[in-house]
């Protein structure tokens, strides 16, 4: 496909003028993915045709991707369940909200005059075109999307699935994938702290890519996209603009993918980390210097999307000049440069006495700036190429007041049967069969070890790194003086979501909660990467529905509101639509780091305890899934107050240094917990499992950690728990070289290492 | 008195903070360097930064080896200024010819971050003169370009030289010719090191505190002088 063409024609380029004077001339709307409708209500907001550039304009802005059409009516909900967002702190805490949902990220206060401001942004399609630079792309959007909030950018998190582990697709989109990440972040600057990677062949055609980033702030450096000020000079600084990206947003990020992946391979972009870094250190600065007035990303859209939301955002009015864009490709027309990709920019609003020190600013860290136009009090977004106006539009129509559609919702009939066909029925282990079922499930690739992945990202660059993958959540030193620090947890589960999407988005909301309170961490807000099918589909809208739903009550229950997130639709190849997987960040406060809490056992002689009871979950389980192939049922059943419980608890044990150490149970259950503990710590452990072995193993009820007691703290430990109504078992203590289960087996804990250890280098070299 | 420590920030430089928080905690001063500026502001020890100087466009340190900073750099240190290049620094010295050698694309071709063990071999700089001879250290190796390669003339002259200065324990993660992991010039003032002795001053951020020898050694030296 190919941006309307405008230079060069006979006609000349198609103004503000021609288009009035021509009502008739065809144009390529369809191409451009909107629809009949959409483009007549365009015709209806200007009262004549769109000129090729507004139509390029509205193309992107309307756009799935951009405008959240399909699915802004279901987000109202975050909105609505979210407390108040605050002007400023109460007081030390932490927790409230400074800056919610419709920002380019929100943003939380975590005490001590800080904020956080974290996202997770989808870049599936791109990845699975071309996935170096899809993926790395990934990563410089979501960084520019915490730098436009004033913060500086701390740890990245990158949450991946993919097909089947084996299939020979895989391992060409995998490993792309991971140098993607590897090559942008590390050159970029930011630790990568943790993520998720999944394998199902529901992702086989359409492979997830969702990157998070995290900054911190003072509450003084908080910035808005806001152009306000007539006269103020709007600038563009960074990369150049080239004709990579065109459309990425309408067409790769909006529709299905059907053949002709090659033909779109031109709609993905080209990062460039060194630039993005020197963009971040130039914003940084100028913010410092208290020059910005506004300022706002370029991502999705680009220009287009930037001006129009500025303008918007400061219900204002903005004239631009695009002849005086900087062009990496001379021969670009007006349409192009509105729809234009091009990666490592971003634009300011600068008050006119301010120019000549943004300049120098820029110039000492070789960022290219230019100004392109200017505020006006008209509340107009005006544009001229070659001396003609060639956009002429209100930017509210095409920031916030783009199509909203309330698509058809349908509950899929094969739910029923899918409900009905539990995992009852499978074959389980007997006793002497259980250490061969959970050698299996640690060389699985979902549960192996992740160091061939995450080895080649670099986690300990900017020195504040105390805790990584494979823990259970990163964690991130803010000050160095207090200890103060954050935590970050990404979570989902599409095979819990199929089963039942309601309990899938609470189960993944619970799991990402959990495992940043096994850190120590109080969990504090949450953002969520939706990635769904297409939402033309009536049973995926269901799906989307019940998602959200779930979502949205979880946090309320919870008291962690939704600060943002991201919804990615059409994943899904041909008609046969991805599980539906909601990706749910959660950021966690920790007032100190030097309590926090690993997940290794430490000290031989200490009690290891599980918090928490175990039922008989086995519903869309790693052990149904991996050992029978099997999906159906219900999901583990949710317990928001008992996650909530085990939550405080576990705050006030780190905080009291009543733990050694704390792992979340999730996929594979006890068992795989309890492997991890041995491999990733000091030494093996001893337990006994107070019920039947093969559930106590491998069910997959939520809201439980197993962790190691300090030396002493049994007692205070207990009277902790009694307090919160959580149950505690004590299962044995650590000690040894070998995870013994007494009655059923015991392995070396060598023997665990090794299960998990060869998995991915001898599927991906 | 304490001794003063530049540490030049190039466009791309990463470590840099991380390189001034190491020079702190040994009780010295950090002083910011900057690429395009002439002159050391007095500095007496200066340290090149990890990082993707200049996007390792065209080669890792290549471009950054003609920034102003370089220009009074190089004579200092050919005038016994200690200097020590860490990761992209050292790729940095070995461009200027501060030090022999090449660093190239780690074996296997990917990035490598990990918790190494080196063994340190020549304590006689002012970088590791308060590392025992042989002693053993944990520190973090992050590069995608850390294999040291040079000639086998060059290297056996550096081994008689005494001028291999640490070697991974374990063999070269990355292909380095002789498992060598860092190396000085020949007056021994000038180190460069691939992996990160600034990543490990702490142990709740790093692998412990093995690697602030390297700052403590250096104040210990210039302070004493």
């Amino acid at each position: 496909m190919n941006a309307p063409a405008d230079p060069g024609t006979a006609t000349g380029p198609d103004t503000v003028a021609v288009a009035a004077a021509s009502p008739d001339r065809a144009q390529p709307y369809r191409e451009l993915g909107l629809t009949a409708e959409e483009y007549q209500r365009i015709r209806g907001l200007l009262g004549r045709r769109p000129t090729d550039p507004e139509l390029a304009l509205y193309s992107v802005m309307w756009s799935e991707h951009c405008s959240y059409k399909s699915s802004r009516r279901y987000l109202r909900r975050f909105a609505d369940q979210a407390p108040q967002v605050k002007g400023d702190s109460e007081g030390g805490a932490g927790g409230a909200l400074l800056a919610g949902i419709g920002h380019n990220a929100g943003v939380v206060d975590i005490g001590e005059g800080y904020a956080a401001t974290f996202k997770i942004e989808s870049h599936n399609h791109p990845s699975y075109v071309e996935p170096f630079q899809g993926a790395a792309t990934g990563v410089g959007g979501i960084v520019r999307d915490i730098l436009a909030m004033g913060a500086r950018p701390v740890a990245v998190m990158d949450s991946l699935r993919f097909g089947p582990a084996d299939a020979p697709d895989t391992a060409r989109v995998l490993p792309g994938v991971v140098g993607g990440i590897s090559f942008y972040g590390n050159c970029l600057g930011l630790p990568n702290i943790g993520g998720e990677l999944a394998f199902d062949p529901c992702y086989a055609g359409n492979p997830l890519v969702n990157a998070l980033c995290v900054g911190v702030m003072r509450h003084e450096d908080l910035r808005f996209a806001v152009a306000r000020g007539a006269g103020n000079k709007v600038i563009l600084f960074g990369a150049r603009t080239g004709p990579d990206g065109i459309g990425g947003a309408s067409v790769l990020a909006s529709a299905s993918f059907g053949g002709g992946e090659a033909a779109k391979r031109p709609s993905v972009q080209v990062g460039d980390p060194f630039m993005e870094k020197l963009l971040v250190e130039c914003c940084l600065e100028l913010g410092a210097a208290g020059l910005l007035a506004g300022i706002q990303d370029l991502g999705a859209a680009g220009v287009s999307c930037a001006t129009a939301e500025l303008a918007a955002g400061g219900g204002s009015g903005m004239t631009v000049n695009l002849d005086l864009v900087p062009l990496r490709d001379a021969s670009l027309g007006p349409a192009e440069i509105l729809m234009s990709e091009s990666q490592e920019r971003m634009m300011a609003v600068v008050e006119p006495r301010h120019v000549d020190r943004f300049a120098a600013i820029c110039a000492r860290w070789d960022v290219p700036a230019t100004v392109i136009g200017e505020v006006t009090g008209t509340g107009r977004l005006e544009m001229t190429w070659r001396g003609e106006v060639v956009v002429d539009i209100a930017p509210e129509t095409a920031a916030s007041q783009g199509p909203v559609y309330d698509r058809p919702v349908v509950r899929p009939a094969s739910q029923d049967a899918l409900a009905a066909d539990g995992p009852a029925a499978l074959t389980r282990p007997d006793p002497g069969g259980l250490l061969d079922t959970l050698l299996t499930l640690l060389s699985w690739a979902d549960l192996a070890d992740k160091t061939w992945v995450t080895g080649q990202y670099d986690r300990h660059v900017l020195g504040d790194t105390v805790l990584a993958a494979p823990e259970d959540a990163g964690v991130i030193r803010v000050d160095e003086q207090t200890g103060l620090g954050l935590a970050l947890a990404t979570d989902g589960n599409g095979r819990y979501s199929r089963l039942d999407p309601y309990a899938g988005a609470q189960l993944a909301l619970a799991e990402a909660y959990r495992n940043v309170a096994a850190t120590g961490a109080r969990p504090v807000a949450v953002t969520n990467c939706l990635n769904f099918g297409s939402p033309e589909d009536p049973g995926v809208m269901w799906q989307f529905a019940e998602t959200v739903r779930g979502l949205a009550d979880g946090c309320a229950f919870l008291r962690t509101p939704v600060t943002g997130g991201n919804v990615s639709f059409y994943n899904q190849t041909g008609e046969v639509p991805i599980h539906p997987t909601p990706v749910v960040g959660v950021l966690g406060v920790l007032p100190d780091v030097r309590h926090r809490l690993s997940l290794g056992f430490r000290r031989p002689g200490a009690s290891v305890v599980l918090l928490v009871r175990t039922g008989s979950d086995f519903g869309g389980s790693a052990w149904a899934w991996a050992v029978h192939g099997h999906l159906g049922g219900r999901p583990p059943a949710v317990d928001l107050a008992a996650e909530r419980a085990l939550a405080s608890v576990l705050a006030a044990a780190a905080d009291e240094g009543l733990l050694a150490a704390a792992h979340d149970l999730s996929d594979g259950g006890l068992a795989v917990a309890l492997a991890e503990c041995c491999v990733s710590g000091a030494a093996g452990c001893r337990v006994s499992l107070p019920g039947d072995p093969f559930t106590m193993l491998f069910s997959e009820s939520p809201a439980r950690v197993v962790a190691e007691v300090a030396p002493g703290a049994e007692a205070a430990l207990a009277a902790l728990c009694a307090r919160h109504a959580v149950p505690l078992a004590d299962l044995g203590s650590v000690g040894g070289d070998q995870l013994e289960v007494a009655g059923c087996f015991s392995v070396a804990r060598n023997d665990l290492a090794a299960a998990r250890a060869g998995v991915l280098p001898a599927l991906f070299g | 008195m304490t001794a003063r420590v530049g540490v030049v920030t190039f466009p791309g430089s990463l470590d840099d903070r991380d390189a001034a928080r190491a020079v702190a905690r040994a009780g010295g001063e950090a002083v910011p360097l900057w690429h395009g500026d002439r002159g050391l502001r007095g500095v007496d020890a200066v340290i090149l930064p990890g990082g993707f100087s200049y996007g390792d466009y065209l080669r890792c340190g290549a471009i950054a080896r003609f920034a102003p900073v370089m220009a009074d750099l190089v004579p200092a240190a050919r005038a016994g200024l200690p200097v020590l290049g860490i990761c992209n620094g050292f790729q940095i010295l070995c461009e200027a010819h501060l030090l022999p050698g090449v660093l190239t694309h780690n074996a296997g071709l990917r990035f490598i971050d990990r918790e190494v063990r080196v063994r340190i071999e020549h304590n006689a700089t002012p970088w590791t003169s308060g590392y025992q001879p042989d002693q053993e250290i944990s520190v973090v190796l992050k590069s995608g370009q850390g294999a040291y390669l040079a000639d086998p003339p060059t290297l056996d002259r550096l081994e008689s030289g005494g001028q291999v200065v640490a070697r991974y324990c374990a063999g070269s993660p990355n292909g380095a010719a002789r498992d060598i992991a860092a190396v000085a010039s020949p007056g021994g003032n000038v180190v460069g090191i691939m992996p990160h002795p600034e990543h490990a001053i702490d142990p709740l951020t790093g692998p412990g505190s093995d690697g602030l020898g390297f700052f403590t050694s250096v104040i210990r030296a210039l302070v004493a002088r």
